[in-house]
């Protein structure tokens, strides 16, 4: 569902920042999906401590693959975002309809 | 040292080259440039040498296991017949563009942060290649284009920043596509290693999980190798990049982070059925005719290149998708063949650019006399393109057009050999306005490019010529692996494995 | 004890700021930055933040945390530096040049841990010796690798912020 609202927000928006904006939003959802994955009925939580068992613990390879998966959605995003700046020092507007000097 | 530690030889040397000379660059003059060259060439090298080296090994696959942890609870990297093909491939077009940038970049500041990201670009592409694990492939994917973003818009002019903004844009929207599927597959299977995800997927069948994830991986890794309905990105990201990215994305990238990854996933991991086949030859023959009408109307150089990428990736898919012996050689054959020539092209455009500075057929005319070499170069290349003997890309296309024949396809065939003859008539057109006819005044007295840039150009196109001898028995075995590793479907997963419990 | 040694470190990082300096002019000046409140508190927890990044960077491995996050904790120290006092502040204390090498020294850093595993045998092995569970030195060469990832991402995001703010100084000096 998140996904979706966020492929609306860039498949659609005119605004160079919304259509960042509905990446971002893509990108959350997709990695709580992922993580959500991992759930086991009654799990608790994945950490190694001295007096608990191991047994019972929610799926932890998710989340590590998440961390991954956050860092590089970050990556990505500061570099959108610089273009994103440099775009609006060139062309002065943000409408991504009037940012058509290349053509055909 | 034993000799299997090559393997990962090829993501460490591309790493540790960027970021030293992120480091070192600035410092010392020139050493970003004495870097890159001996980083490339050493990538070379071991490229070669393991291919050669894969012969002796028996049943022709290494395994190395990440840290010692057998899979599936690790990663490890596996080395078989394709993937030490497309190495090649890669690490041979890497070379020659780093040669050609260390004269071409001289129009551009900053020279050591373009040979980080260009390291960069080569470790996420090595690291896709070799990966046996769907996450590490993933996380490869996401290096290599993030660097090739970054990379597109170095010029940081108005049209290139534009172009690399809906590049971006569209690639992360690909990558997010991509790993939804991967999401999926790994609740459906609880694994995460491409072997063990084969095994596993030939038991359970019949669950609507399969195609859904296969259609999502249709779609992302179509978007990022530019199949039609996709293909947006591709003509403006490629013109406004330096020529020397230019010649890496359209040879190697899109083939690496869109085809080798729709091949590996699709033949080696879900199993290739009737359907997707006909999904992949039916994109492919849309794409190679829809860009060659689109290419013969452009009025700019490198536009016109994009276009045809687009056309010859649709041959490489079209080969692929028939899944027959013969269609597969000539798909990956093609494969190899587009990087070089297209390569070739690339650098040659950006040779005019350096030499003339413009990029519109319109203006510039008759560069012949004054540039013998590049016209020349450009001359074998584009006849290599259009499929004239006997050069290479004769025989990859007529390998696709008999297979083609063979299955009973009569009017792909038909459609191919309309897209050859269309390419045949959009680079006479290159070639007339650009190096024949008279010279105007303003381009008197261009001189040649300098000699890295004639290197690397020259060799590509003896490599062109040569490319035909491939097919002698002696050297069949570069290709024979490749096409039976993609034959063997999700049996590739058995060998896997058993490979990995040996060593 | 770990609560002693956080106070003694916040102390020593505390009377360290109010010490008089060249740039006290610079902080203490009305014009940049915010207002006076939030500088006081901000000389207060800015040390707290960053020893709080180092805790959780070296715990990796045993509380949630790790390299990357614990690297995210620092950066915000020097970005609540600069939020609150001015840009020039926190340039002054680590440079743009500065920011990059650090970088690059703390993925060169990485590779290197990875590459020791070589001596063992493979890549990435966990060379070093594992003492008992639940203790800080023990799980080898993660806490090395956790180091030299908090030092990447945390100079890393801050050089990211420099560069985003300084284009933003020079934008609006043209227009």
């Amino acid at each position: 569902m998140l996904f979706c609202v966020g492929l609306y927000g860039v498949l659609r928006k005119r605004n160079i920042i919304k259509m960042i904006v509905g990446l971002g939003i893509m990108e959350y959802a997709m990695n709580l999906f992922f993580v959500l994955l991992g759930y086991r009925f009654h799990g608790r939580a994945p950490i190694d401590a001295k007096y608990q068992d191991i047994l019972n613990m929610v799926d932890p390879l998710p989340q590590a693959l998440v961390l991954t998966s956050i860092v590089i959605g970050l990556a990505v995003t500061a570099l959108i975002i610089s273009i994103a700046i440099r775009i609006y020092e060139k062309y002065g507007t943000f409408d991504i309809t009037k940012i058509k000097k290349l053509k055909g | 040292m034993k000799a299997i530690n090559i393997i990962p030889l090829f993501v460490i040397i591309p790493l540790a080259a960027a970021f030293l000379t992120s480091l070192v660059g600035r410092l010392i003059r020139r050493s970003s440039e004495v870097i890159i060259f001996i980083t490339s060439l050493a990538l070379l090298g071991s490229s070669l040498y393991a291919r050669v080296l894969l012969n002796s090994v028996p049943g022709k696959i290494l395994v190395y296991k990440i840290g010692g942890w057998m899979p599936p609870f690790g990663i490890c990297m596996v080395m078989d017949g394709l993937s030490s093909f497309m190495l090649v491939t890669v690490n041979l077009i890497a070379f020659f563009v780093a040669v050609y940038s260390l004269s071409y970049m001289n129009q551009y500041t900053d020279k050591p942060k373009f040979f980080t990201l260009f390291s960069l670009m080569v470790c996420g592409m090595n690291g896709v290649i070799i990966t046996g694990d769907l996450f590490n492939l993933y996380v490869f994917l996401e290096i290599a284009s993030i660097a090739s973003y970054a990379l597109v818009a170095f010029g940081t002019e108005a049209e290139e920043l534009e172009a690399s903004f809906k590049y971006a844009i569209m690639g992360s929207v690909a990558s997010a596509f991509i790993f939804i599927g991967i999401a999926f597959l790994y609740s459906f299977t609880s694994t995460l290693n491409m072997a063990d995800m084969a095994r596993i997927l030939a038991y359970k069948q019949n669950a609507w999980v399969i195609p859904f994830v296969g259609v999502l991986f249709l779609m992302g890794f179509g978007l990022k190798s530019a199949l039609v309905p996709f293909h947006a990105w591709l003509p403006d990201a490629h013109p406004s990049a330096p020529a020397s990215i230019s010649a890496m994305l359209s040879g190697v990238l899109i083939k690496t982070l869109g085809v080798y990854a729709l091949i590996r996933v699709f033949f080696n991991i879900i199993g290739s059925t009737h359907g997707y086949l006909t999904v992949l030859m039916f994109l492919g023959v849309i794409s190679m005719l829809v860009a060659v009408v689109l290419a013969l109307s452009q009025w700019d150089l490198k536009r016109l290149l994009a276009y045809h990428s687009i056309s010859q990736i649709g041959y490489v898919v079209l080969g692929i998708g028939l899944g027959t012996p013969l269609g597969v050689l000539g798909g990956l054959f093609h494969l190899f063949n587009h990087s070089v020539f297209k390569s070739l092209l690339f650098l040659n455009s950006g040779s005019v650019d350096y030499a003339a500075g413009t990029r519109d057929l319109k203006e510039t005319g008759g560069l012949g006399k004054l540039m013998p070499v590049t016209a020349k170069t450009n001359l074998v290349a584009s006849m290599a393109i259009a499929g004239i003997p006997p050069f290479n890309g004769f025989f990859s296309k007529a390998i696709i057009i008999i297979a083609c024949l063979q299955k009973g396809f009569t009017g792909y065939a038909i459609c191919a050999v309309i897209g050859s003859i269309l390419t045949l008539a959009s680079f006479m057109k290159v070639q007339k306005f650009v190096f024949l006819g008279e010279i105007k005044d303003k381009l008197k007295n261009i001189k040649e490019v300098p000699f890295a840039m004639l290197f690397s150009v020259v060799c590509l196109a003896i490599i062109c010529v040569l490319g035909g001898l491939m097919l002698l028995p002696s050297l069949r075995f570069f290709l024979d692996d490749a096409v039976s590793v993609v034959l063997k479907g999700t049996s590739y997963a058995g060998v896997v494995l058993e490979a990995a419990s040996r060593q | 004890m770990r609560q002693i040694e956080a106070f003694e470190g916040t102390h020593e990082i505390a009377s360290g700021a109010s010490r008089p300096r060249n740039d006290i002019y610079m902080i203490d000046n009305p014009k940049t930055g915010m207002t006076l409140i939030v500088k006081t508190i901000t000389r207060l927890t800015v040390g707290l933040i960053m020893l709080f990044g180092i805790y959780i960077i070296l715990h990796g491995h045993l509380s949630p945390g790790g390299g990357f996050a614990g690297g995210v904790i620092v950066a915000l120290s020097f970005v609540h530096l600069m939020l609150a006092f001015g840009k020039d502040v926190a340039a002054a204390r680590i440079s743009k040049n500065m920011a990059s090498n650090l970088e690059s020294i703390g993925a060169m850093m990485f590779l290197f841990v990875a590459l020791l595993g070589f001596l063992g045998g493979s890549f990435f092995l966990n060379v070093l010796n594992k003492g008992n569970p639940f203790n800080l030195f023990s799980a080898g060469t993660i806490l090395l690798s956790n180091i030299s990832i908090g030092i990447k991402v945390g100079v890393g995001l801050f050089a990211i912020f420099l560069a985003l703010v300084i284009l933003e100084k020079s934008s609006k000096k043209e227009l």
